[in-house]
């Protein structure tokens, strides 16, 4: 498994400063009239290629929402976004499922494992939109679960998992595809401090092998170990500091 | 992603929910059975009915007394019967067959039976009322002319009253006379269920008059015509003798037809030939197939709309799936071929299952009906479920492939 991940295979060739998320004045505005939400009120932002970022900030501060644009999941008020130099507000459906599919490995807040399907049916899921032969898939989908230690839990259905254990299933299925940018929102937000542990050692190991991250926290131990700190006030970016990313 | 993935997948979100799946199914089969079984009992029974008139024999008239006094001038006669069979007047009757009619208690060896017609006529009975012997003979007309005491039962009535010893030969009482058994009739078919053909004996119209009746008018007159297409003649030439021997007005008319003897006791007796029978019987039975099919249509909509509701639930509950699958880059197409599979094999799996159900179920006898299986009722009952369950598979799954990742995760 580690083999993969440092065999540079989704490092850019193009050196490590090229922009791999350049977001430009990005609003994103819920609701109308009195129960009008402005989530994101302005945000600008480049990512380089490998470069290993965290996001904190107060509950309600737009972190998720914008995670979910830079996820090419949601789609912003205003503003715009490109991925790799292209504007993703041209991609039509299909290209946006093939963007989602390849080039980003998302971790969600709330897990999002599917119901009443095994942990490595789930892991499995991104491998089979991709068009990975089922045999092949089972392989990859065993060694991604084995690197967040639940290779023992396999055949258990997300009821069957604890909130810690879906969560890894989740970064299992996040990175694999090997994805060159994984956006995790709160990936350690319901472990304990040795799960937390292992799943920073997974992004730490990724981050070596080239892969860009962006990761959302609220813990300053989380977030001392990205390059960068980025906070979010209230729809705005207040602060954007790089640090060393002490060990 | 290949077919027989997207197969798959939707194979194990089939299976995924077991018991809603087989509800699902249930409520598909339950609808496409019970419309096919009902339309093909209702065109069973249509079929008994038009098979049983053809062998009453279709062509003849009965003639029958709607007088109600007794021996009034008006009342059908033996005499009358016999002025029927005229070949100047009425060249298109072949056989004219005096009836009187009692239901007396028929026994035999300390066995009672109470038949339900035993009539007193004339040979000619038998062969104008379709009825074949199937043991025995017939009596004759010489039984007739001396009045001798014999009969020819029903099936029904030789089992009640003989089990399973040959009645030929044997006597019965009847009214406190003796008959002789001569012979038994063939068995006929049920024509609606209601009443037994084969509760019934026949025996000479002057024996029955003797010993029972009495020398008074008779029920009614068999009149066979020489043919099928001789009936409306042969009835019209019936119908003027009898005008005359009866002094009515000669435009009296008494067809059987929508209320027989006419308005205002215009016509002291009814004629009605086989063909009209037929043709009442037959809108019965069509009412009673129309009234069935609809009860059927009815439990195959509230089929339909369980099925809808399942549909709609299921696709509303797993928008959130949806948006899963989305956000892990599976393509609208991709979700919607998986939801529509899973919406196809469901009805598919359910109107099959229906359909055998169905042809299970016709080969029992229900309620006294053989079914049998109109194709095009199969058709259409496969048809519909399965397009419902597809149309309303499909609706909510394209409407949830068409959002966007989030909407569909936030989706409650
Ligand atoms: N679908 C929505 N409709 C309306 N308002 C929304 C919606 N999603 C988010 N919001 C609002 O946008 C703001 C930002 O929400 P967001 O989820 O980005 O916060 P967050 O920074 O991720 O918070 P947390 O740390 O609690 O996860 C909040 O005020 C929230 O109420
Ligand atoms: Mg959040």
């Amino acid at each position: 498994m580690t083999l993969y991940l440092v065999d540079g295979a989704h490092r850019t060739t193009e050196g490590p400063n090229r922009p791999v998320l350049d977001v430009r004045d990005l609003t994103k505005v819920y609701g109308q009239g009195e129960a009008t939400v402005h989530a994101l009120r302005g945000v600008s932002l480049t990512v380089a290629a490998g470069d290993y970022v965290a996001i904190m900030g107060s509950s309600g501060s737009g972190k998720s929402t914008l995670m979910n644009i830079l996820g090419c999941l949601d789609v912003p008020s205003a503003g715009t976004y490109r991925l790799d130099g292209v504007d993703v507000s041209r991609l039509d459906d299909a290209r946006l499922a093939l963007v989602r599919n390849r080039r980003i490995g998302f971790v969600f807040q709330s897990f999002n494992l599917i119901p009443r399907t095994s942990a490595v049916a789930n892991v499995e899921l991104p491998l089979a939109y991709a068009g990975v032969k089922p045999a092949e898939r089972r392989r990859r989908a065993l060694a991604a679960l084995d690197m967040v230690g639940l290779a023992g839990r396999a055949d258990h259905e997300p009821n069957q998992l604890s909130g810690g254990q879906q969560q890894r299933v989740a970064v299992a299925r996040a990175l694999v595809t090997e994805p060159a940018l994984i956006l995790a929102d709160e990936p350690t937000g319901n472990l304990d401090s040795r799960s937390t542990e292992e799943v920073l050692a997974i992004l730490d190991q990724l981050h070596t092998a080239g892969r860009t991250i962006v990761m959302i926290t609220h813990e300053t131990e989380v977030a001392a170990r990205a390059r960068r700190l980025v906070t979010l006030f209230d729809g705005r970016i207040t602060t954007d500091v790089r640090q060393d990313g002490a060990r | 992603m290949s077919l027989l993935e997207i197969l798959r997948f939707a194979g194990r979100g089939v299976a995924a929910n077991k018991l809603r799946s087989a509800l699902t199914m249930l409520g598909i089969l339950i609808g496409v059975a019970a419309v096919i079984l009902l339309v093909a009992v209702g065109n069973g029974s249509a079929q008994a009915v038009n098979r049983s008139i053809e062998a009453l024999g279709t062509n003849t008239i009965t003639v029958s007394s709607t007088a109600r006094g007794g021996t009034t001038p008006s009342a059908l006669t033996v005499d009358i019967a016999r002025s029927l069979h005229d070949p100047a007047l009425a060249p298109d009757v072949r056989a004219v067959s005096p009836v009187v009619s009692t239901t007396p208690t028929m026994t035999h060896a300390g066995t009672e039976h109470p038949v339900a017609q035993f009539l007193g006529t004339h040979p000619s009975y038998f062969g104008s009322s379709n009825s074949p012997l199937a043991a025995g003979a017939a009596f004759t007309d010489q039984d007739v002319a001396q009045g001798r005491r014999v009969v020819v039962l029903g099936r029904t009535v030789a089992t009640e009253l003989f089990a399973d010893t040959d009645p030929v030969g044997q006597q019965v009482t009847v009214g406190g006379a003796l008959f002789t058994v001569v012979g038994v009739l063939a068995e006929k078919s049920s024509a609606s269920g209601f009443s037994d053909p084969n509760d019934l004996a026949v025996a000479p119209l002057t024996a029955v008059q003797q010993t029972i009746t009495g020398y008074g008018p008779v029920n009614s007159i068999l009149v066979e015509a020489t043919g099928p297409d001789r009936v409306n003649a042969a009835q019209q030439q019936v119908t003027q003798i009898l005008n005359q021997r009866l002094k009515l007005p000669a435009g009296t008319a008494a067809t059987g037809r929508g209320g027989g003897g006419g308005g205002a006791g215009a016509a002291p007796y009814r004629i009605q030939n086989a063909a009209q029978l037929l043709a009442t019987r037959t809108e019965t039975a069509q009412t009673f197939t129309v009234l069935l099919g609809t009860v059927a249509g009815i439990s195959l909509l509230v089929g339909g709309i369980g099925i809808t509701n399942i549909m709609l639930v299921t696709v509303t509950e797993r928008t959130r799936e949806i948006g899963i699958r989305k956000a892990l880059g599976a393509p609208r197409r991709t979700i919607l071929t998986q939801f529509l599979a899973e919406a196809t094999m469901l009805s598919v799996l359910g109107g099959g299952l229906g359909v055998a159900a169905a042809l299970i179920g016709s080969r029992f006898t229900i309620v006294g009906v053989q079914p049998v299986i109109v194709p095009s009722s199969v058709a259409l009952a496969l048809g519909v479920s399965v397009a419902i369950g597809l149309f309303f598979g499909s609706v909510p799954a394209s409407r949830a492939a068409g959002l966007r990742p989030i909407d569909a995760l936030r989706y409650e």
